[in-house]
C-alpha cells in the first residue's frame, strides 16, 4: 500500500528535478528546510528525526540535493520527507512538507476492531511493518 | 535541448548583457589593465562556451575556479564580486551570490569538526561563488596533524565533482599562493584561470583617492591634491603599504581631521563648499609626512 501524506500526496512520486524546484521555492520565501526520516509510517506519527541540522540561509537548492543524497544513501529503505518551516511572525510553523522518498516495499495496514461495551467497535490501524523492531522493519 | 545551427553573436551579447558589467568594471575599478584584459577573455570565453552549449557542441561543463593573486589592496575582492556578476549573467552560476571566506569558517578547533564546518560553507556557496580570502592559511606544512588537510581534501572532492554548482575562487598574496600550489598541486589543476593583480602606480592611487572622495561627496582642494601626491610618495615607501586600502584609511583620517578644523571654528556661517572640500593642511598634518622627514634625515 502507497502511503501518501502532505504535499502533493495525489500526485506520483516527485522527480529530482521537482524536488529541487520545490526546495528552491522553499529558500526563496526564506524558511528553513528540513530533511526527515522515520521507518514507523503511521500516519499520526509526526515526530521523524531529523537528518542533520534545518537549512536556513542558503541560496540554492543543490545543498540541499546533496545532503538528501547523502541521506538516501542511509537510509534508503525508509520514509524521508522534506519540510519548510517558516519562522516569520504570525506563522512559526511548517509551511510545506512532501515525500522524497519511500522503501521498495510498503506493506500496509492491519486494521483492528475492538469490541466494547453495547456492541460498539473501536478500530485502530497497526502498520504490519511496526511489528519489527526500528531499524529492521524495511528491506531484509 | 535541439541543437541550433546559427547564432547571432551580437544579440547573444546584447541578451546576456556582459558588457555593461565589464563597462562597470572599468569605470569603478581604477587600473589594473592586465586583469580587466583577463576577465574580458574569460568573458569571452564563457559567452562563446554559451553558445557552443546552444549550438550542442560543448560535451562537458567547463572548469571555472579561478585564484587571483596580488598584493593587499588591489581589489581582489572587489574583482571577485563583479566576476561572480558576469558569471551569474553568462548562466554559468545560477544565483549570482558571494561568499567569501577565511581559514576560521572552513576549518574546525577539534577532531570531526571540520568536515561540517566546510560543508555547511559550501552548501552556503552552492548556485554562487565562494570565495576564499588569503587560501594558504588552509595549509600549514609545520603541523602534519592540522585540521586544514581535511578541509582541502573537501574543498578539492566539491570543486571536480559539483562544477556546475559552485565557482571557487581562491585569493592571496603571490608568492605564498605559488608555494601553496606547489604543496597542492590538486588544486593547480582544478583552477581554470589564474589572475594576477599589479600593484598600483602613484597616478593611479591619486586616481583612486579622487573617486573615493566624490562617492561620498568630498573633493581635494589645488593645495590638497599637490600635498596628496606627496603623501602617496611617501607612504609607498613606508612598511605595511596596503595599496588601495591604505589610500581608503588615510582618507578617513583626512577626513576626520577636516571634520576637527571645521568644529574648532564654530562662529561662522558654513557654505557646502565647506564642508565638502578638503585643504592642504588636512592632508599634511598626516604622521607620514613627519616619518618620511626622519628617514630623509637619518
Amino acid at each position: 500500500m502507497r502511503i501518501t501524506q502532505g504535499c502533493f500526496s495525489f500526485l506520483p512520486d516527485l522527480t529530482d528535478d521537482q524536488i529541487s524546484a520545490q526546495i528552491q521555492y522553499c529558500l526563496e520565501k526564506g524558511w528553513a528546510v528540513n530533511i526527515e526520516f522515520t521507518d514507523d509510517p503511521h500516519p499520526r506519527n509526526t515526530y521523524w528525526e531529523m537528518w542533520g541540522l534545518p537549512m536556513f540561509d542558503l541560496r540554492d537548492a543543490a545543498g540541499i540535493m546533496k545532503e538528501l543524497a547523502e541521506c538516501r544513501r542511509v537510509y534508503g529503505d525508509r520514509y524521508i520527507r522534506i519540510s519548510g518551516f517558516d519562522s516569520s511572525h504570525g506563522w512559526e510553523s511548517v509551511r510545506i512538507s512532501f515525500i522524497v522518498n519511500r522503501p521498495k516495499q510498503e506493506p500496509g495496514f492491519r486494521l483492528e476492531r475492538q469490541e466494547d461495551a453495547g456492541r460498539n467497535v473501536r478500530y485502530s490501524t497497526h502498520a504490519y511493518a511496526a511489528t519489527r523492531p526500528e531499524g529492521e522493519r524495511y528491506g531484509d | 535541448m535541439t541543437a541550433v545551427d546559427a547564432i547571432d553573436l551580437r544579440k547573444e551579447f546584447e541578451a546576456v548583457d556582459v558588457a555593461s558589467v565589464l563597462a562597470q568594471l572599468d569605470r569603478e575599478l581604477i587600473g589594473l589593465t592586465p586583469v580587466k584584459t583577463r576577465i574580458r577573455e574569460i568573458a569571452s570565453l564563457l559567452l562563446v562556451e554559451r553558445i557552443r552549449q546552444k549550438m550542442a557542441l560543448a560535451t562537458t561543463f567547463p572548469t571555472l575556479h579561478m585564484s587571483f593573486t596580488g598584493n593587499p589592496g588591489t581589489g581582489k575582492t572587489t574583482v571577485a564580486l563583479r566576476m561572480a556578476g558576469i558569471l551569474h549573467r553568462l548562466g554559468f552560476v545560477r544565483r549570482g551570490h558571494v561568499v567569501s571566506v577565511t581559514r576560521d569558517d572552513l576549518v574546525g578547533q577539534y577532531i570531526g569538526h571540520t568536515a561540517p564546518k566546510t560543508k555547511e560553507i559550501l552548501k552556503k556557496a552552492m548556485g554562487g561563488v565562494l570565495f576564499i580570502d588569503e587560501a594558504y592559511y588552509l595549509y600549514r606544512p609545520e603541523n602534519e596533524r592540522d585540521y586544514g588537510q581535511e578541509a582541502i581534501e573537501i574543498l578539492l572532492q566539491v570543486m571536480e565533482s559539483q562544477r556546475e554548482d559552485l565557482v571557487v575562487i581562491l585569493a592571496g598574496y603571490g608568492e605564498r599562493m605559488e608555494t601553496f600550489f606547489q604543496s597542492n598541486p590538486g588544486f593547480r589543476s582544478r583552477i581554470a584561470h589564474h589572475v594576477d593583480f599589479p600593484d598600483y602606480s602613484d597616478v593611479e592611487l591619486l586616481a583612486i583617492a579622487e573617486l573615493m572622495l566624490a562617492e561620498q561627496n568630498y573633493r581635494f582642494s589645488p593645495g590638497a591634491r599637490e600635498a596628496f601626491i606627496r603623501y602617496i610618495a611617501a607612504r609607498k615607501v613606508q612598511p605595511l603599504f596596503s595599496n588601495a586600502r591604505s589610500i581608503r584609511n588615510a582618507l578617513d583620517r583626512v577626513r576626520l581631521r577636516q571634520a576637527n578644523r571645521i568644529v574648532s571654528d564654530l562662529d561662522r556661517i558654513l557654505t557646502s563648499d565647506d564642508v565638502m572640500s578638503i585643504e592642504a593642511e588636512d592632508v599634511l598634518a598626516s604622521r607620514v609626512f613627519a616619518a618620511a622627514a626622519v628617514a630623509s634625515k637619518g
